[in-house]
């Protein structure tokens, strides 16, 4: 009761504001309780510091946040319909989950509104809905990237590849085995390594890859404690002085479980399109920013910098159509839209509206009795690579 | 190639007893509960649960050390356990098991919720003292030195429990309660009291066990219902009340894992619950219990 009362004021303070400017809706869906409550913070984060480091003036944003924690599907469906019937939202924004967004692409096909994605990763969602723009990424992006990598700046001729059994976990899978055995590699093992729900004891499937020797251990399992986890092991079995370097996507070394690794994550190779530790100017004000309003210890990862960028494509949009939003113009503005985002330039594909952006290959190391995450290469420019070879289901 | 094999067979060996000692020092306390006082405790894994955040959390915010934290996790969860058992769990001592079952999980979702509220949904890191870090040269191979005191730790529990049963005039007691209740009593044994102590310890245990087990199994609100099945596998399958019984089957079950997942990680869960059920339509009493219940 006490809870409800206080998200009422908060609506009532957000809506008495100028009442001269023109308003536009924005229906935001994320986890905000239960296990993704933390994700959804992220974003929601990200989006409140891209207003206010850039408000968008003569408009006024509403936000219709909506509550959806369960990657079901159905809830966000339901959740969704409602935003555009009832609350007509102008835009909507959001999806942690991919199943969520995949369910939601028919609800959103009837809608007629903009819809931009800010994290959901599987690669071919965007195809699903021509009102799907996505800021965040497909899991191609890195995965594809490091494939290619790995082959030729760490010249790695044999990986083994563990995974989360679940379908992003496949397509990290695939996109990392399709690059590095395109480039000369050769994958010599595949470990699903249990589910994204609890996290496993990984010492089997890591005692696993050891006995095979790899030069690399491609690790993706769900950011946060699963990575905690695998970052200990990869530890406590000495697999660092067998010669077995641990190597993934950026989830693994999310910046704000980053500190609480510890020594073991020192060596550490990644390969995302965002970490903390970038330097270019607009990663520095955006992190001066938001270590200013949530503390020191605070630090946004590349979820706040999806909720960014999406929010940034919403103010491109709605300057764009003069605050109308009408879809096919919304759409028609974002197509080939340029930005220079705290992960560098990114660009929307003007044909898969999916984004194109660098990819960061880092090491962790440790600076000052502070973990810190070096980039040793850049990939520029990087397309969902499952689109533009047409790998089912992308095509 | 003899030596390689040899090698493969020891970790092998070595990880499963590991993760099968944390199974035994968690489980046994619900096979004490359950065989010796005939009350189906499904709430067993939250005070596992609750024991090992308060090992974490005295750890870390009294900076106190690894072991001394341990006796203080079961001290407290002992403690604690006394005032749910005069509480609540006497009361449903004579119940039917489904009200029994009934009132225990609905006990489980109240902790889950409580320590979610309190503390919050997120994993709590357990921090290893540095000496537990690391490998261990064992001569043939080297080994996760974690892994090795588990298994020197759970052998010592599982000697002193099985001294503690069958040497110690507790023990003597615990076990003419569970043969003939009213005739222990006619001999002047406190049932009641010797049924709380048994509590507390079998729920100290288990707390013990969450705090060891930190570091495998992790630690969330989520904790009790997550590894209720493999608590129950353990006890059905080594029978009710057997101390050697749980011992056996938590080595087997572990051990049988681990090398499932190690050389069949397709299979994921599958085989060891198949084999639970196979080893059950075989002795529904389990592999070593006496009697048939």
């Amino acid at each position: 009761m006490v809870r409800t009362l206080v998200l009422a004021g908060a609506f009532a303070s957000a809506a008495s504001l100028a009442q001269a400017q023109q308003e536009v809706r924005v229906g935001v869906i994320l986890p905000y309780t239960g296990v993704g409550a933390e994700l959804a913070q992220q974003i929601d984060r990200g989006m409140e510091q891209y207003l206010k480091l850039n408000p968008v003036k003569g408009y006024k944003v509403t936000f219709f946040k909506r509550d959806v924690k369960d990657p079901g599907g159905g809830n966000a469906r339901n959740v969704i319909q409602e935003l555009l019937t009832q609350d007509k939202v102008d835009v909507l924004a959001g999806w942690v989950y991919s199943p969520n967004a995949i369910a939601s692409a028919p609800v959103v096909n009837a809608g007629k509104k903009l819809a931009v994605i800010m994290n959901a990763g599987t690669a071919h969602i965007t195809q699903m809905s021509n009102y799907y723009v996505r800021t965040s990424f497909s899991m191609w992006h890195a995965g594809y990237a490091m494939g290619e990598t790995a082959a030729k700046n760490l010249k790695a001729k044999t990986a083994v590849v563990g995974y989360a059994d679940f379908p992003p976990g496949k397509d990290m899978l695939a996109s990392f085995k399709r690059a590095f055995e395109a480039s000369g590699g050769k994958v010599i093992d595949e470990i699903p390594m249990g589910g994204p729900a609890a996290v496993p004891d990984y010492t089997p499937f890591f005692q696993r890859a050891k006995d095979k020797k790899p030069d690399v251990f491609f690790v993706f399992v769900p950011a946060g404690d699963h990575s905690s986890a695998v970052v200990r092991t990869y530890g406590a079995l000495g697999m660092r002085q067998a010669g077995i370097k641990l190597i993934g996507p950026g989830d693994v070394t999310q910046d704000n479980k980053l500190q609480a690794m510890g020594k073991a994550a020192i060596g550490l190779i990644t390969m995302h399109h965002y970490h903390a530790d970038l330097t270019n100017a607009e990663n520095q004000r955006f992190i001066a920013s938001w270590k200013k309003d949530y503390g020191a210890e605070s630090t946004p990862d590349f979820m706040a910098v999806g909720g960014y960028d999406g929010m940034a494509a919403i103010a491109h949009a709605i300057e764009a159509t003069k605050g109308k939003l009408d879809a096919e113009q919304a759409l028609k503005s974002l197509r080939g839209w340029k930005f220079a985002s705290p992960r560098g330039p990114i660009l929307i594909d003007p044909d898969t509206r999916d984004i194109v952006m660098n990819e960061y290959l880092s090491e962790v190391v440790m600076k000052n009795e502070r973990l810190y995450q070096n980039t040793i290469a850049t990939v520029e420019n990087v397309k969902d690579a499952c689109k533009a070879l047409k790998i089912p289901p992308c095509k | 190639m003899r030596v390689i094999f040899g090698i493969d067979v020891a970790s092998m060996v070595l990880g499963g007893l590991a993760a099968g000692m944390v199974l035994f020092i968690v489980s046994v306390g619900l096979s004490v509960t359950m065989g010796l006082m005939g009350f189906v405790n499904l709430a067993h894994g939250g005070f596992a649960m609750l024991g090992g955040y308060v090992i974490v959390l005295a750890m870390r915010n009294w900076g106190i050390g690894f072991l001394p934290a341990l006796a203080l996790g079961f001290v407290v969860i002992a403690g604690v356990s006394i005032a749910f058992e005069r509480l609540l769990y006497s009361r449903l001592y004579r119940a039917s098991e489904l009200d029994q079952v009934l009132f225990t999980i609905g006990l489980v979702f109240m902790m889950i919720s409580t320590v979610t509220l309190t503390i919050g949904p997120e994993n709590q890191q357990l921090m290893l003292p540095s000496w537990l870090q690391g490998q261990l040269d064992l001569g043939i191979l080297h080994y996760r030195t974690y892994s090795v005191f588990l298994i020197a730790v759970g052998t010592a529990i599982v000697i002193g429990l099985w001294l503690g049963f069958e040497r110690t005039r507790m023990g003597a007691q615990i076990r003419a309660a569970v043969d003939n209740r009213r005739m222990a009593e006619s001999l002047g044994i406190n049932i009641d009291r010797l049924f709380m102590f048994t509590f507390a310890f079998g729920s100290g245990m288990a707390a013990i066990g969450g705090g060891l087990g930190a570091e495998f199994l992790g630690l969330n609100p989520q904790y009790p219902l997550i590894y209720l099945v493999y608590f129950l596998i353990v006890v059905s399958v080594g029978g009710l009340g057997r101390v050697t019984g749980v011992f056996f089957a938590s080595i087997l079950i572990g051990i049988f894992d681990f090398a499932l997942k190690k050389y069949l990680p397709q299979g994921g869960t599958l085989f060891i619950f198949a084999m639970t059920i196979l080893l059950l339509l075989w002795r529904p009493q389990g592999l070593f219990g006496g009697k048939a219940t």
